[in-house]
């Protein structure tokens, strides 16, 4: 009888002993997956932090400008003085109004997207809303700009339908105006807003697509005309969605520091402030607040996003 | 729960003329789609009466006619004699239960239950005592406070019922609404669907393609193919009198003989369906024949055993072949089995070789399953 031969043994290389040990332990196997990410994240990200926090403890010497390695919390203090909280007002309201706005505008687009569309629009909406992230948000800005300008294209198209008159109401309107179009809060609004529609339209997109038609169709046989289906509805499902939208429109809008340089009145702007304090006037302690203070203001508003379900329409 | 169900039962009607729905000549396109095809129907006030027909046959868009969610390219509809094509679904007197049961889930049970009656601005305290009501009727008391996600299919199929009854429509439409339930659990809600239906008096219009189904709970069903009814009627007579050899197939097993099949044993070439547990199967191919059974020969090709029953297929030697339920009177698993490949004599009463319109085959669907054979 022949006896067969045993199958060849597996070749044992130092890369297999090392393979072999990590089947055995697959505890070690997440860990060195893991590894890289907590590092950056652990190391970089929440370390630069503590050296922000541990910053914003400390304080400016007026004369000398230099930073008083003193912990305490006069550098908080200085952040009560009027035009220091104007600074914090002025940016809450802008976020909170381009987040309306965002919301008011992606609705009917996720709507129709969602419930009308064919296939082939849906794709072709989804393109033409995700396409202007994939272009560089400085040369959008910047484009806003030839459109807003004074001789720009809005200006000429309200000119031409003798709208002018209005546009001029516009700037001379508290709290929005400005002496011209591109130097007023309206255009730093108008322009926010067309940034940050794209992160809006997604998520509610996604939302409303998880409503069965159904819903609406069993909503009309109870009685309830269309505005109420809306209101009864649509509208309480689509908001998880609406607010995990409204978390990116209000977040970029409250850290962005460009565009206010490049749009608006000569107000500052919280990112703004956190860059002017750091890069140009050289007052750490300050610009250090000031981040906490918007990350303090994203904490509140995060646990209220929570709270209306958004994280279960991510 | 008696109480209950006296307060959402209407006045039963006391004419049997009284009509809850009327299909006059009504048509559907989807685009080149005909759905439903010149379909005239009526359906009595306070009977149960079934849409019976396979996927795509034009019953689903027929209820969804009457629900007002589609509107149909031609004809009318009418409810209880009015006019109502032209209506949007929140102007009609009539309730669905959804395939799906569509409930709100950011909707409590009661606010669900409750749903049609907040729309119609009921007051509260009065919208409570008839939620409650209608959770009595479907036994679901105590579940108020629950999500829909917190519940069974089967719970939240009730749940869909009572969302409909609590508004205590002129018609209650059923969308397949037993469809994503269990074979167990399915079986106990046809009963209680029927005796809640029975209790609160409503025309319920309910829509299957479950043949044994619709069998089992319809006062009167309509057999649906290729967007046209193919005949209406009580139960036992759609099933006992066949009017096509598409129902014949559909409500039960498709046994038509037709041209010289049906000559060689009947003697005339018009088509003929025999119900299945009609013919008897004979061994003994020498015994005498009684001239008023019809009587055929031939060779036992499949015998699937179901327990209480076998069914047996025979090729008959005039070509053609035969569906034959044996009860299995004597007989066991193995002897059943055994009879296959034996040449082997069907014998029926002639009364029961029905004439019918040749149609197109439907196969056996539904009832070539053993698990629901055996139902």
């Amino acid at each position: 009888m022949v006896v067969s031969e045993a199958p060849p043994r597996a070749a044992s290389g130092p890369g297999r002993r090392v393979g072999a040990v990590l089947f055995r332990h697959p505890a070690l196997r997440l860990a060195l997956m893991l590894l890289p990410a907590v590092l950056w994240l652990g190391g970089l990200y929440i370390g630069s932090l503590g050296i922000l926090l541990t910053y914003s403890l400390y304080r400016l010497q007026e004369f000398t400008g230099l930073v008083v390695r003193d912990v305490g919390l006069s550098t908080y203090a200085l952040l009560w003085q009027p035009a220091n909280r104007e600074i914090v007002v002025r940016t809450v309201a802008m976020a909170a109004s381009v987040t309306v706005a965002c919301a008011v505008l992606a609705f009917p687009v996720a709507y129709y997207m969602a419930r009308y569309a064919t296939l082939r629009m849906r794709t072709l909406l989804y393109l033409v809303v995700i396409m202007p992230l994939w272009s560089s948000y400085l040369v959008r800005s910047i484009a806003w700009r030839a459109i807003l300008a004074g001789e720009g294209l809005l200006p000429w198209v309200l000119d031409r339908l003798g709208l002018d008159g209005l546009l001029r109401l516009a700037l001379q309107a508290p709290l929005v105006g400005g002496p011209s179009l591109v130097q007023s809060k309206l255009s730093l609004f108008i322009v926010f807003t067309y940034l940050w529609l794209p992160f809006m339209i997604l998520p509610v997109h996604a939302a409303l697509e998880r409503v069965p038609g159904s819903l609406l169709e069993a909503s009309a046989d109870m009685g309830a005309r269309p505005r109420t289906t809306f209101r009864r509805v649509v509208l309480p499902l689509a908001k998880p969605g609406v607010v995990a939208g409204s978390i990116f429109t209000f977040s970029l809008t409250l850290g962005d520091f460009i565009l206010p340089q490049i749009f608006g009145t000569s107000e500052f702007f919280l990112g703004q402030m956190v860059y002017t304090q750091v890069g140009v006037a050289g007052n750490l302690p300050l610009g250090a607040a000031f981040t906490f203070v918007a990350m303090a203001i994203m904490l509140v508003y995060l646990g209220a996003a929570r709270r209306a379900g958004a994280f279960e329409a991510l | 729960m008696a109480e209950a169900a006296t307060a959402i039962r209407r006045g039963r009607p006391n004419e049997a003329a009284s009509e809850a729905v009327r299909f006059v000549g009504v048509t559907k396109r989807f685009g080149d789609v005909v759905a439903v095809d010149g379909v005239d129907l009526e359906i009595r006030a306070g009977e149960f009466f079934s849409m019976l027909g396979p996927s795509g046959s034009g019953k689903t868009t027929c209820l969804r006619m009457i629900a007002g969610f589609e509107r149909p390219t031609q004809g009318r509809i009418l409810l209880g004699g009015r006019d109502v094509s032209g209506l949007p679904p929140f102007e009609r007197d009539v309730n669905t239960v959804f395939q799906d049961y569509a409930l709100f889930p950011h909707m409590t049970v009661a606010d669900n239950v409750g749903y049609g009656l907040m729309v119609r601005k009921i007051p509260k305290a009065i919208r409570r005592d008839r939620v409650a009501e209608a959770l009595d009727i479907v036994r679901l008391r105590g579940f108020e406070d629950r999500r829909p996600a917190q519940l069974s299919g089967g719970q939240r199929q009730r749940v869909a019922l009572a969302r409909a009854l609590v508004l205590r429509p002129s018609v209650l439409l059923l969308d397949e609404p037993l469809g994503a339930l269990d074979l167990k659990l399915r079986q106990a809600m046809q009963v209680e669907l029927k005796e809640i239906q029975q209790r609160v008096g409503l025309t319920f219009v309910y829509v299957t393609h479950d043949q044994e189904e619709a069998l089992a709970m319809s006062d009167r069903l309509a057999v649906f193919n290729h967007g046209r009814v193919e005949q209406v009627g009580a139960p036992a007579e759609v099933y006992e009198r066949p009017a096509t050899g598409f129902v014949a197939g559909f409500v039960g097993v498709s046994n038509v003989l037709e041209g010289e099949a049906a000559r060689a044993v009947t003697g005339s070439p018009r088509a003929v369906t025999i119900r299945p547990e009609k013919i008897h199967l004979e061994l003994d191919l020498d015994a005498p024949v009684d001239p008023a059974h019809h009587h055929a020969t031939g060779t036992v090709t499949k015998v699937v055993y179901l327990g209480a029953v076998t069914r047996y297929t025979v090729a008959l030697e005039a070509g053609g072949e035969l569906v034959v339920m044996q009860q299995n009177l004597r007989t066991s698993s193995m002897e059943a089995l055994q009879v296959r490949g034996r040449r082997v004599r069907l014998v029926w009463d002639r009364q029961h070789s029905r004439p019918v319109e040749p149609g197109d085959d439907p196969g056996t669907v539904g009832s070539d399953d053993p698990g629901k054979g055996g139902r």
